[in-house]
């Protein structure tokens, strides 16, 4: 079967291992180059920026996984990623220790001002970095798998569905807005000192996240290859075109549906405890439903599907916010959603379907004509 | 999970493989089937034919799960009462079904769809690990050539005929190596040739397969040669062979007297 046995081809594999070592081997030396202001030298401020999209761009390789793949659109992505933010931020904060303002070796300095007494349970166990780890896993996790235990098996399907993702990433920001929650109300955590010792402003930790960061992204790619390009990937496919005729083969859509959504907010939660330590902040407003929305965006622009295009669409669209926030900040709005529209309307495949369009007309015009379309859906 | 054992044996094969006892359905008080019951013999092609809205589809939808009756059993292969389970636990009984409009994973090739319908573990773990066989692959090359589709087994199952798609939906049941196949109208919209091609392809399974055909098409119910019965207003009209049936009084009255 043609595209069932490999997972790449080794041109795949030059691509991908050429363009990660790139990232890790040459933005981290380019940025320690000595002479600071040369021509060559990435400044200090561009690399948590590179990181925070490569954590982006994991992000929407997780939405494209269950999007792209099995037809779930997640709006509420961003509260899977937040949750994770908010387990590393947790213990970043533990890691504060004495040197809040008020100095106190308990209580993180929210918890002081709102003159709590005691640590809260959920707080225990994030002094430890490795507790802290598996919670940015675990909590998303078993959140996306408590909600899909019931979304899917109720065969809540299509914009219900959405709805619903946008429902729970709500409810979340209302949650996490009140002080008694227990996670700093509206200010969020921040004030970070250092990361498993390591001061966290110092550009040599700096480059260490993004390392680490692009890593990740490299590991969650390939994970999501092995599920799309695995006989599960074509099942997926199979639901998310027709999720009845599935069932009468015999398998259980709610059990797929729940496989995937499941990894896809793991994902989205390691992308979420990468992000806190370079942005040095979390709040409740990455809980806020513009932001889920706009991560199905990303997916769309670069191109659904494709995986590829989820990380391309990703960066376009988060450079080019960096890049306008500066300069035309009252635009950026309009333009992110005149992209949209002109991708819904002109490229629905998006920018990568866009691009092999133009690859098959070109093959089209120079040698014999291609019969069926080539590129995966 | 281990499929259900078939029960082999001197008097399990006298039992009847399906047996509906006095289903109904209703929809908002239309009854879609009222008090249906008929049996249907191991290895038997039965034809089920009726005029439109006689409750055909919908005694599908009971009997594969996708619709709960008020009241009835279904029990099939003895004592497997079908109206607790799912599709999915139906379908790993061993009941395929071909719908009535060709349903096919229209992104996927031809190859891919018999993959994923080909007899094998369903589970998701399972799934995610499964590599082809050389025998499994045999099988499918195999099943595409017994449907006709050599040739395009990396075609996307999108860019097939109307009647293509409903060969491979057939290939698809028997990869799936299930006992019961219930076959809704196998050759809407084939041509002659084709309609002829599957009927053949049905008879050449008499036997090692049991088939529930629902089907407009007379000619091709008459070259079935099997056991009739006729569905009116949800319940069983009249049973017999195609000339019996089709010179009874009141099947008569049902297509022709309005």
């Amino acid at each position: 079967m043609r595209r069932a046995d490999s997972l790449f081809t080794p041109a795949g594999w030059a691509w991908f291992l050429g363009t990660g070592a790139a990232l890790i081997i040459g933005v981290p030396l380019l940025n320690a180059l000595p002479q600071a202001g040369s021509f060559a030298q990435i400044p200090d401020y561009l690399v948590p920026l590179l990181g925070k999209y490569a954590c982006y761009a994991l992000l929407a390789l997780s939405l494209d996984l269950v999007w792209g793949y099995a037809g779930i659109l997640s709006l509420g992505h961003g509260a899977f990623f937040a949750l994770g933010g908010y387990a590393m931020g947790m213990y970043l904060m533990r890691q504060i220790g004495t040197r809040g303002v008020y100095a106190n070796a308990q209580l993180p300095d929210f918890m002081v001002f709102l003159n709590w007494k005691s640590l809260p349970w959920y707080w225990y166990g994030f002094d430890h970095f490795a507790f802290a780890a598996v919670m940015v896993m675990l909590v998303p996790g078993v959140l996306a798998f408590v909600f899909g235990w019931f979304a899917f098996r109720s065969r809540v399907t299509g914009v219900y569905l959405s709805i619903m993702t946008q429902a729970l990433t709500y409810a979340l920001l209302l949650a996490f807005f009140r002080n008694d929650t227990g996670f700093g109300g509206n200010n969020g955590l921040t004030d970070f000192k250092d990361i498993l010792g390591f001061e966290i402003q110092a550009p040599g930790t700096r480059r260490a996240l993004y390392i680490v960061t692009v890593i990740a992204l490299g590991l969650g790619y390939l994970l999501c290859r092995f599920i799309v390009a695995s006989k599960l990937g074509r099942l997926l496919l199979a639901v998310r075109d027709a999720e009845g005729r599935v069932r009468f083969i015999g398998y259980s859509v709610a059990y797929a549906k729940l496989f995937v959504f499941t990894i896809s907010a793991v994902l989205a939660g390691i992308a979420g405890a990468l992000y806190v330590p370079q942005v040095g902040i979390i709040n409740p407003s990455e809980f806020s439903p513009a932001n889920s929305i706009e991560i199905a965006i990303w997916v769309a622009v670069g191109g659904r599907g494709t995986l590829v295009g989820a990380l391309i669409g990703a960066v376009v669209i988060n450079f080019a916010q960096t890049w306008l926030t500066g300069s035309m900040p009252e635009l950026w709005l309009f333009v992110l959603g005149g992209v949209f529209i002109l991708v819904t309307l002109a490229f629905p495949r998006g920018l990568l379907g866009f691009a092999g369009r133009l690859q098959s007309l070109r093959a089209r015009t120079v040698s014999t004509p291609v019969v069926g379309e080539e590129h995966a859906p | 999970m281990s499929a259900a054992s078939p029960a082999i044996g001197a008097g399990a094969a006298a039992a009847p493989l399906l047996y509906l006892d006095g289903v109904t359905v209703s929809f908002d008080g239309f009854k879609a089937l009222n008090g249906l019951s008929f049996l249907v013999e191991r290895g038997e092609i039965r034809s089920v034919i009726g005029p439109n809205g006689a409750g055909k589809t919908t005694m599908m939808d009971v009997i594969t799960g996708k619709t709960r009756p008020d009241a009835g059993t279904v029990f099939y292969d003895g004592d497997n009462d079908l109206t607790h389970l799912d599709e999915a636990q139906i379908a790993n009984l061993g009941i395929g079904r071909k719908f009535q409009k060709p349903t096919v994973f229209e992104n996927l090739s031809v190859a891919e769809n018999l993959e994923l319908a080909q007899k094998c573990p369903r589970g998701i773990v399972r799934t995610l690990l499964a590599k082809l066989s050389p025998s499994q692959r045999d099988e499918i090359a195999e099943t595409i050539r017994i449907i006709g589709l050599s040739g395009r087994e990396h075609l996307r199952a999108g860019a097939l005929s109307h009647g293509q798609k409903q060969w491979l939906e057939i290939g698809m049941l028997l990869i799936q190596d299930q006992r019961l196949l219930l076959l809704d109208e196998p050759v809407a919209g084939m041509t002659d040739r084709e309609t002829a091609a599957t009927a053949e392809l049905i008879l050449s399974l008499a036997g090692s397969r049991t088939m529930v055909v629902v089907e407009h098409d007379m000619e091709f119910v008459r070259s079935l040669a099997a056991r009739v019965t006729v569905l009116h207003e949800g319940s069983v009209l009249a049973e017999g062979s195609i000339d019996f049936v089709q010179n009874h009084p009141a099947v008569i009255e049902v297509y022709l007297g309005r």
